[in-house]
């Protein structure tokens, strides 16, 4: 007999206040994650966004290789690859209207890319001439964030002050699935569920963080699960096909902008290359891993099908393999030309009026820099 | 026409009425925090906002530092000016990365496109009896912070006049209120037009010949204490409010040091690695040959903050400080 069943035992009732606030099923994400390439869904599928989506990865893939190898020539301090990623990059820029905003992490320069920045301007913070290149406000598109998750926060107050304003905007805030440890991704949710604001999570699950692989990283089902303890929905999608991401994110986007409130998306991709060139991928993971990734690459998913359907012929893809080359030719000239810098940047942008202190150490500056116009050859550096 | 007498303000309701006046002036003003709409703040500062201004304005965040200044950031890159409430000194801290790694430096990371006018309300320091984690002083951390100015009230008045020019402010201010100070009222009438006051500018707040005592917030009132007491003496002691640690005013401290010769730094805060050793290193640099003592400073011990009913040993009062002065008396010694 347990205790429970004891004559005149006390008998639990519920607390007085508790009641469920959220059904948690709808939240939930599927078991598999969405796929649309190879399977009948791609039927509905708009022709002309499949072959837009492949021009981009090309370009995309085409991009990457091109930073890598100008880390290589020292033109970049380092460079974060998304070789593997381009599905999860090029969506989350191709989504948005021209009104929204992205926030992306440091991986995400391709995402900046694609959303119209400016490419030599993307790379500024990673070449070291400035921590951010380009005019936020020109594409929206926020800073590159290195640390990680801190900019999530700022996408949920910018949606909800957009909201408070009236103007149906829309934030995207891409992190990482090692960036989903960090007590800023809790804050960050749990603020944008309780607000209702509209914000687009996208999680690239891409397997590691650094070296650490997603199973030291998190003891959850998945992280797009997580998204029902915060009282929003989770949706797990194939993050290399780029039909399926784009139309997950389109969903969450749209919902986000009818007034229905935040969505977690976790795209399961994978990262090719190693963390950054710094990196040495060997003495975490093996080459059959990374080969078993290599045949479900997002480009030859998105080829295979557009070939299938008599979308795409040999003369399609070499227009797109072009106009990546154009791109990366324009790309390398530029980067190859040194930047010039003006010292007097440092005490530029610090407030809004520099402090005593700042013109002091301005001047100091300014003295020494005059004393070695002085003392230096002709043509001397500016470095 | 018949005079009403008005009640003179506290300190606490002087800054009610700045956050008030600035939501009034400009509706891109917002405030929020953890308990500042229904409750009013824990120390009633943000009393009536949520009311007056509608709980979009004055809005009660969940329980998150860092989300609370991490959503102020995106909200100011929106193009509102939010003024959030960290309710402790010590609750702040979960928000350090974001105040340090964006707060600060977004204007100078995006070369001054992207300029974030937050104003963080910091309630700081003891002598209130507050447990653990209730009465730290950690201006030294935001001092040590490019990009951020840190200011803090000694009056009443000021409490209103450096409120607006905080949230007038196109940089982030971190605004220090010394709490033991809330309840604290002078002649300052809050029927009467409040002036605001520039951010940056020390004031003298007691005129005098022998020495100066340099000061901030909370030991505002200990100096002018100590440099009544030190008349017995026969130290005819001025006394400098900071007000702004940074920006910092050379200008009237050097004047005041160059015209006493001897100068005590009186805070709170730890000696070792606090403001004072700052404020002393920029007064011997710039006024070495008028000075007939080095600098001294009296400040709370280089202990952790330690409990109510020690904190009376630890805080800075009228007897350190007039030991101090004492040994400002250093051609008699050597």
């Amino acid at each position: 007999m347990t205790v429970m069943e004891q004559r005149g035992a006390y008998r639990p009732t519920p607390p007085p206040a508790w009641q469920p606030r959220t059904d948690p099923a709808p939240l939930l994400p599927d078991a598999e994650p969405y796929r649309v390439l190879g399977t009948e869904a791609a039927a509905k599928a708009d022709p002309e966004l499949l072959r837009t989506l492949y021009a981009q990865l090309v370009r995309g893939r085409r991009y990457n290789a091109q930073a890598t190898a100008l880390t290589k020539q020292g033109r970049l301090a380092v460079y974060p690859s998304t070789t593997g990623q381009e599905a999860c990059e090029i969506a989350a820029a191709l989504v948005l209207e021209e009104r929204d905003w992205l926030f992306p992490s440091y991986r995400d320069t391709l995402a900046v890319v694609a959303r119209g920045v400016d490419p030599v301007e993307a790379l500024t913070l990673l070449r070291g001439d400035w921590h951010t290149g380009y005019d936020p406000y020109e594409h929206r598109v926020a800073p590159l964030c290195t640390p990680l998750a801190t900019q999530l926060p700022h996408a949920v107050g910018l949606a909800h002050a957009a909201r408070l304003k009236g103007d149906d905007v829309v934030a995207l805030a891409m992190v990482g699935d090692g960036g989903t440890s960090e007590g800023d991704f809790h804050e960050a949710l749990n603020f944008a569920a309780v607000w209702q604001a509209p914000v687009v999570f996208l999680v690239q699950n891409n397997g590691f963080a650094i070296s650490v692989p997603l199973a030291k990283q998190t003891a959850a089902p998945s992280l797009a699960h997580k998204a029902v303890g915060y009282g929003m929905p989770g949706r797990l999608v194939d993050g290399n096909d780029a039909a399926a991401v784009h139309e997950v994110l389109s969903d969450a986007v749209r919902h986000a902008r009818a007034g229905g409130g935040p969505t977690l998306v976790e795209a399961i991709t994978y990262r090719v290359d190693a963390h950054t060139n710094a990196d040495d991928a060997t003495r975490y993971r093996g080459d059959a891993e990374v080969e078993t990734w290599r045949e479900h690459d997002p480009i030859q998913l998105l080829e295979r099908e557009l070939t299938a359907r008599g979308l795409l012929d040999e003369a399609g893809k070499q227009a797109a393999r072009d106009a990546a080359e154009a791109m990366a030719a324009d790309l390398r000239a530029h980067m190859n030309q040194d930047p010039v810098l003006d010292p007097m940047d440092l005490f530029a942008h610090v407030y809004a009026e520099p402090t005593s202190h700042l013109r002091e150490q301005r001047d100091q500056l300014r003295a020494e820099l005059e004393a070695a116009a002085e003392t230096a050859p002709e043509g001397g550096t500016h470095r | 026409m018949t005079t009403v007498a008005v009640k003179p303000a506290t300190m606490a309701q002087a800054l009610t009425r700045a956050l008030r006046d600035a939501m009034a002036a400009d509706p891109a003003v917002h405030v929020m925090g953890e308990d500042v709409g229904t409750l009013g703040g824990v120390f009633r500062v943000t009393d009536g906002l949520a009311k007056e201004f509608g709980e979009d304005r004055c809005t009660d965040t969940p329980l998150a530092e860092a989300g609370i200044l991490g959503t102020a950031v995106g909200m100011a890159m929106y193009g509102l000016r939010p003024v959030v409430e960290m309710q402790f000194d010590a609750f702040a801290y979960p928000a350090f990365e974001q105040l340090i790694s964006h707060v600060s430096r977004m204007r100078n990371r995006t070369r001054g496109k992207m300029p974030l006018p937050i104003t963080i309300r910091v309630p700081y320091g003891g002598g209130i009896g507050g447990v653990e984690h209730h009465s730290d002083s950690s201006e030294a951390y935001y001092m040590a912070t490019p990009g951020l100015h840190v200011v803090t009230p000694a009056t009443v008045a000021d409490a209103y006049g450096l409120l607006r020019a905080a949230i007038a402010s196109d940089d982030p201010v971190v605004f220090l209120e010394p709490k033991r100070l809330y309840w604290s009222k002078d002649s300052w009438n809050p029927e009467e037009p409040a002036p605001v006051e520039p951010i940056g500018r020390a004031v003298v707040r007691r005129s005098g010949r022998s020495a100066t005592l340099l000061t901030y917030g909370p030991s505002v009132p200990v100096c002018m204490e100590a440099a009544e007491a030190a008349r017995a003496e026969g130290w005819d002691l001025e006394v400098v409010d900071l007000r702004s640690l940074v920006p910092f005013d050379d200008e009237t401290v050097c004047a005041s040091v160059r015209r006493t010769g001897r100068a005590v730094v009186v805070h709170e805060s730890g000696s070792f690695g606090g403001p004072g050793g700052e404020i002393a290193a920029r007064v011997t640099e710039r006024c070495f040959h008028y000075l007939e003592a080095p600098v001294l400073r009296v400040a709370g011990f280089d202990v952790p903050y330690p409990p109510p009913m020690l904190e009376r040993h630890h805080l800075p009062g009228v007897d350190r400080i007039l030991d101090a002065v004492g040994r400002l008396q250093w051609e008699a010694e050597s």
